[in-house]
């Protein structure tokens, strides 16, 4: 045609710009994906990565937790070494895990060890969702049942905080069978008198949902987290309908009867020394 | 008429030309004896060739298979006056799963199985058996009571899945699952698990926790289906085939992975061709299953159990 040929020409190439898609500031500011506010990090970070507008729960990285609950250097790490073997040979996990091990500077989406809440000892194990998802392998199975047995074996309480969105497909039916090894490992440490804790955060689903994180004596979540076994397109893809939104919030499983608490992150290690100190009476395990 | 799957089509091509021949040599006086000798001799040939070397995609079909055998059917064959007990006592009867006594030869045992339908009919009543919270409740009630009258507990495992739904969400499909694997370990009664149809994730896994498990030669076991596990990876449920390879979801990969004891044979052509003979492979690995276990004291069984399953997964350290 011929007005093609006056058509409109751009000019000049724009650059898409990586600053300009977040609004913020890389590093110096951020965003909250609740209200949309902008923050400095720093002040978000201070209050322990809730808005302090709306009060929205971001996650929280796993080492972070574990400083801002223990005693200043009490915690002690265990079996930091351990890595996947890639067992069923899987085509592109091993650099996929290489990834996220530089990404995160972690080497498995657990961390697992013991120190002092307040001067009370524990035992935990805290998922950290910004590896693999926190999906759960042979891995993460062994240092969770690892952890429940020491628990066990030097008569701590064990907290566990779960974040995952379920199996790791890439390990197949190992990552299934890491249900049973830490199911039957706090089976153990209930029998011997343990008391257990677990924290469901954003987000705790399916393998993961289905076996130790449902296996408190007392099961918390923080507040507005996704918590289920199955993920909510299959569910609406099954029954041909639309959820509501609140669908599968730890609030909602709050009012279905499935919680005992929703707990706001700041209140949490308040809770903790109030149960532990509970416990210790009588609580003490052989 | 049982249904063919693709792969199958040349033996039963060459079965209906054999019958086709004997048919006609009964009715005339030519002897085709010759002939219909050296077809049925190819036709063992072409039966161990194909049967023999099982695709794990193949398999997968041999485990959905709509004629398979269900747990009912081998509960019929392989016990005595089985009666079955309903509900979970807390919210319904879920028939996704069936659970009851009966006598295995002359001792009374507990058996609780998945249970899918023979036809749509049955399939939705039963929910195709994919359970409903209450399904493993119930599976849980039944085995405690196990526990307390001292009877081995039998399972047979096989289910797609937990049932995706709102209902089984809100009444808490994770805590359901979580506990049966927690209270399983802690049963002073031996208990064997056999996979016999598909065994899918966590929702076969409520019903898999044993000091033995086995599975039938063509069922499979996995942490999510091939076509989930291909649209979830590659984002392409076509290539489930691949899938079903690299997931490595047989009983041949499962004893390899050391997930599983034992692999029960299946007649030529899978357990649909001839319950009968399948049966009869089952009853040897649950007798020789039963006898073994009942040699350990409760504290014994408990601690073989903890060790199998504390052994599965493979890792390295940095």
């Amino acid at each position: 045609m011929l007005k093609d040929l006056f058509g409109k020409r751009k000019k000049y190439a724009t650059i898409p710009n990586h600053q300009a898609k977040t609004d913020v500031p890389e590093g110096l500011m951020q965003k909250c994906d609740g209200c949309h506010k902008i923050f400095y990090r720093k002040e978000m970070k201070k209050n322990l990565n809730v808005c302090p507008n709306c009060g929205h729960h971001h996650p929280l990285l796993a080492w972070d937790r574990i400083e801002c609950l223990f005693d200043m250097e009490s915690f002690q790490e265990w079996d930091k070494d351990l890595i996947t073997s890639n067992p069923l040979q899987f085509p592109g996990y091993d650099e996929k895990m290489e990834k996220d091990r530089l990404k995160t500077g972690l080497n498995e989406g657990v961390i697992t060890g013991k120190g002092f809440i307040d001067g009370q000892p524990a035992a935990v194990a805290v998922m950290d969702s910004s590896f693999r998802m926190g999906s759960m392998g042979s891995v993460i199975g062994e240092k969770i049942a690892r952890a429940i047995e020491n628990a066990r074996e030097e008569s701590l309480p064990f907290i566990i905080f779960a974040a995952s969105g379920g199996a790791r497909m890439q390990e197949g039916v190992l990552s299934l069978m890491q249900m049973t090894k830490t199911s039957i490992a706090i089976k153990r440490f209930s029998d011997a008198g343990g008391l257990m804790i677990s924290v469901m955060t954003h987000p705790t689903t399916g393998g993961v949902s289905a076996s130790f994180a449902s296996l408190g004596d007392y099961n918390f979540a923080e507040p507005g987290a996704l918590i289920g076994f199955a993920g909510r397109r299959i569910i609406e893809q099954t029954i041909r309908e639309k959820l509501p939104d609140d669908f599968q919030t730890a609030e909602f499983q709050l009012k279905h009867g499935q919680l005992d608490k929703v707990v706001h992150r700041q209140e949490m290690k308040t809770l903790f020394i109030t149960l532990l100190d509970m416990h210790k009476e009588g609580g003490e395990i052989s | 008429m049982k249904q063919v799957m693709e792969f199958e089509k040349p033996i039963v091509n060459l079965k209906e030309k054999i019958a086709e021949l004997k048919n006609f040599t009964k009715d005339s006086e030519i002897d085709l004896s010759e002939e219909i000798s050296t077809l049925e001799k190819r036709l063992s040939v072409l039966e161990d060739d194909i049967y023999g070397n099982l695709k794990p995609w193949q398999r997968v079909q041999m485990a959905r298979h709509q004629d398979r055998p269900t747990t009912l059917d081998y509960i019929e064959k392989l016990f005595r006056n089985f009666i079955e007990f309903h509900g979970d006592r807390l919210f319904g009867d879920d028939e996704a799963i069936v659970a009851g006594i009966a006598y295995y030869k002359d001792r009374p045992v507990t058996v609780i199985g998945h249970q899918r339908g023979k036809d749509t009919k049955e399939n939705i009543r039963r929910n195709f058996g994919m359970p409903h919270p209450e399904g493993y409740r119930k599976a849980l009630r039944h085995m405690k009571q196990a526990e307390k009258f001292n009877r081995p507990i039998i399972c047979f495992i096989d289910t797609k899945g937990a049932y995706p739904g709102k209902a089984a969400e809100e009444r808490g499909q994770s805590e359901a699952i979580a506990r049966n694997l927690m209270e399983m370990a802690g049963l002073k009664v031996p208990i064997i698990c056999i996979v016999i149809g598909e065994g899918g994730s966590g929702g076969a896994l409520a019903l898999g926790v044993g000091d033995h498990i086995h599975m039938l030669e063509n069922s499979t076991y996995s942490v999510i289906s091939p076509e989930g596990a291909a649209a979830l990876l590659w984002k392409d449920s076509g290539l489930a085939q691949k899938a079903a390879e690299t997931m490595k979801i047989t009983s041949y990969d499962l004893k390899q992975l050391k997930v599983i004891d034992n692999i029960i044979p299946e007649p030529k052509g899978g357990a649909h061709r001839d319950l009968e003979q399948q049966a009869d492979y089952m009853d040897h690995v649950i007798e020789q299953s039963l006898s073994m276990l009942k040699e350990y004291t409760p504290e014994e069984l408990l601690e073989k159990r903890w060790e199998k399953y504390k052994q599965i997964g493979d890792f390295t350290t940095l």
